[in-house]
């Protein structure tokens, strides 16, 4: 056998090629494996609407639900509570609700339909803690002097108002978001679908 | 002409009339690999203290896996509730603790030996940096063992998950959260990891498949890379010496021992003294005082209400404090995803260690008083980021220093350490190497 070693063109195409053939094979066996990963169809169908009763929630009372494994809050604010808004617009990250965590008719002040009854995920938009509600105004409750109110996230201290609108320089990028809803008469509420669908 | 076979090389004609070890021999390289790893893998004589841990690590790894098998036979990962309306997952945690045979021991070896693998793998790792462990011909042996850093990581983190306790679901739905911070990919990739749009069932069964079968098999395939790369290019020692240049008549290093029994024999005073320690925790103090066990894990998960006060156990609390120090935007991206960045790029900075650093000797005894000085103070940072990675973010030192600006601080330290080092590492003074190692 001689130590020569040519290579044969031929040949050597042909391995590129069947290897080619075998790594676009390679990637296919992926896609089952990858794609079993997502959200199954049980999981995807599990997201339906949940109907609550307010009637019995009293200004400045605090209810939690689950929607989609979610808490989602309702809170039926005082006036007292309503006035605090306009006064922490100039600390508020996106005072106005520009940004898209809301529907269109709950872009407003208050960031509600009604503006006592507020309607919003109580899921941090930092990292997905629960916050917890701060109600009282200024040290009673472990926050500073200035504080008038509203939710703080135990995780990495994110805080927010009582129309769930987040403070500036909080690790928090976006406000709290407020589900579709709409109320079906005076006293309940459906969260997850309004007139426009689910 | 050399032989072709193994049946030419070895006496034995392949029979069994032959040795046993010789059948094998012919078949199988037993002798050659005992040889070549331990009787006649030759170590630097001068091992000290700091050497026990490489060992330790290889056998609180075999507690894990050992002790793992023996949950799993218990364990279920179910996030259904049962019939009192607790998650199965967390009932059958219950049920080891109080009803299995033992399993109160089991458990508590596995969630001892959780913590105690971090104990020992940061001190092997502070080897590698006191003694230059890392540097040439040594890069791999670091970079594949930052890749086993990583790994130990994502298995602790998953296993985490398993009692689904509060601590469990919450550290899951904040850590997942993380990676939505990453622009336009960042929410179905959070998504697909979960197999839900929240922390929920499909999590659980997931981190459990990866916790008892995909980790392990990585972190085992790195961990033989690991050995096998250090066996190729021999140990580092106290001195920094390069024992291969020195040989004796045979070949051997003059400076080099052979592992087995010298070192066998050393490391296992290291395990005796190693599983005094662990067995006085396992028995009378497996919370750790909250820290290796959490209290809040104690309570069975609640996707709708976070604990007050959530932290991750103490061995991801540097790395947590590097992600809550970073609060401001850049470049029009959250402060999150930088926060990701920063805790991210503190785990793999490490790998860039042996091309970071320029001084002309590897170890610190011949090192200068910067690097003394300068390692010291990452020391007391690295330790301080975890006691704050433990605290509120509220927290204030004496009540008086606030926290948070101390963990930005430590952590701009944290980089600089290594992102200037290769200028302080070749401005500082050094002390020649010796020609042999000292004792």
């Amino acid at each position: 056998m001689s130590n020569e070693c040519k290579v044969d063109g031929g040949r050597r195409r042909l391995i590129v090629a069947t290897a080619a053939v075998g790594g676009v094979g390679a990637i296919a066996a992926l896609v089952p494996f990858v794609s079993s990963m997502l959200p199954s169809e049980r999981a995807r169908a599990a997201g339906a609407p949940v109907e609550v009763d307010i009637g019995s929630l009293e200004p400045g009372q605090m209810i939690t639900v689950e929607w989609r494994g979610r808490p989602v809050w309702i809170i039926n604010r005082t006036t007292h509570m309503l006035e605090t808004l306009p006064k922490l617009d100039g600390e508020m990250a996106d005072p106005k609700s520009e940004k898209n965590m809301q529907p269109d008719y709950c872009r407003n002040e208050t960031r509600s339909i009604k503006p006592e009854i507020m309607v919003v995920v109580g899921i941090c938009t930092h990292l997905g803690c629960s916050p917890s509600a701060k109600f009282r105004r200024g040290t009673e409750e472990g926050m500073d002097s200035a504080w008038l109110g509203g939710f703080l996230c135990p995780c990495h201290g994110s805080t927010f108002d009582f129309a769930g609108r987040v403070f500036k320089s909080k690790p928090a990028p976006d406000n709290l978001e407020v589900p579709r809803h709409m109320y079906l008469s005076d006293k309940r509420i459906l969260i997850g679908e309004d007139k426009k669908g689910a | 002409m050399a032989s072709n076979t193994n049946f030419e090389k070895y006496k034995s004609d392949g029979s069994l009339q032959g040795n046993l070890i010789e059948w094998f021999d012919a078949r199988f390289p037993a002798t050659s690999m005992w040889r070549g790893h331990l009787s006649e893998y030759y170590a630097p004589k001068n091992f000290n203290f700091w050497y026990f841990f490489g060992s330790l690590a290889m056998l609180v790894l075999v507690i894990q896996i050992v002790t793992g098998i023996f949950l799993v036979m218990h364990y279920k990962p179910d996030a259904s509730l049962n019939e009192n309306g607790i998650p199965v997952a967390f009932a059958s945690v219950e049920y080891i603790m109080r009803d299995v045979n033992w399993g109160w021991l089991i458990r508590y070896m596995h969630s001892t030996g959780a913590s105690a693998f971090f104990i020992v793998v940061y001190l092997h790792m502070f080897r590698g940096l006191l003694y230059g462990s890392y540097r040439q011909p040594r890069e791999l042996i670091w970079v594949f063992g930052t890749l086993i850093f990583l790994c130990l990581m994502a298995e602790a983190f998953m296993g985490y998950l398993l009692p689904w306790g509060q601590m469990s679901f919450w550290g899951a739905q904040v850590i997942v959260n993380l990676f939505s911070a990453i622009p336009l990919i960042g929410e179905p990739l959070s998504i697909w990891i979960r197999g839900d749009f929240v922390v929920g069932d499909a999590t659980l069964n997931r981190f459990f498949s990866f916790h008892v079968i995909a980790v392990p098999l990585v972190l085992l395939g790195l961990i033989a890379a690991h050995i096998l790369a250090l066996h190729e290019v021999g140990s580092n020692n106290p001195d920094g010496v390069e024992i291969k240049k020195r040989k004796d008549v045979h070949g051997n290093p003059l400076d080099g021992i052979p592992f087995h029994p010298y070192y066998t024999v050393k490391d296992i005073v290291g395990v005796v003294v190693f599983l005094m320690v662990f067995s006085i925790i396992v028995f009378f103090a497996p919370e750790g005082g909250g820290y290796f066990l959490e209290y809040n894990n104690f309570l069975p998960a609640d996707p709708l209400k976070t604990p007050p006060h959530i932290a991750p156990v103490w061995y991801f609390t540097p790395y947590y404090s590097l992600l809550r120090a970073m609060v401001w935007p850049l470049f029009g991206i959250d402060a999150k995803f930088w926060g990701v960045v920063l805790m991210g790029a503190g785990v793999v900075i490490l790998a860039f260690l042996p091309w970071l650093d320029r001084s002309p000797v590897k170890s610190i005894r011949y090192r200068g008083p910067i690097f003394k000085t300068l390692l010291t103070l990452f020391v007391i940072s690295f330790v301080l980021l975890g006691f704050l990675g433990t605290q509120p973010p509220s927290y204030a030192f004496f009540g008086v220093i606030p926290g948070a600006p101390v963990a930005q601080i430590l952590t701009a330290y944290y980089f600089l350490f290594f992102l200037t080092m290769p200028w302080w590492s070749k401005i500082d003074k050094y002390e020649p190497e010796p020609d042999r190692v000292t004792m």
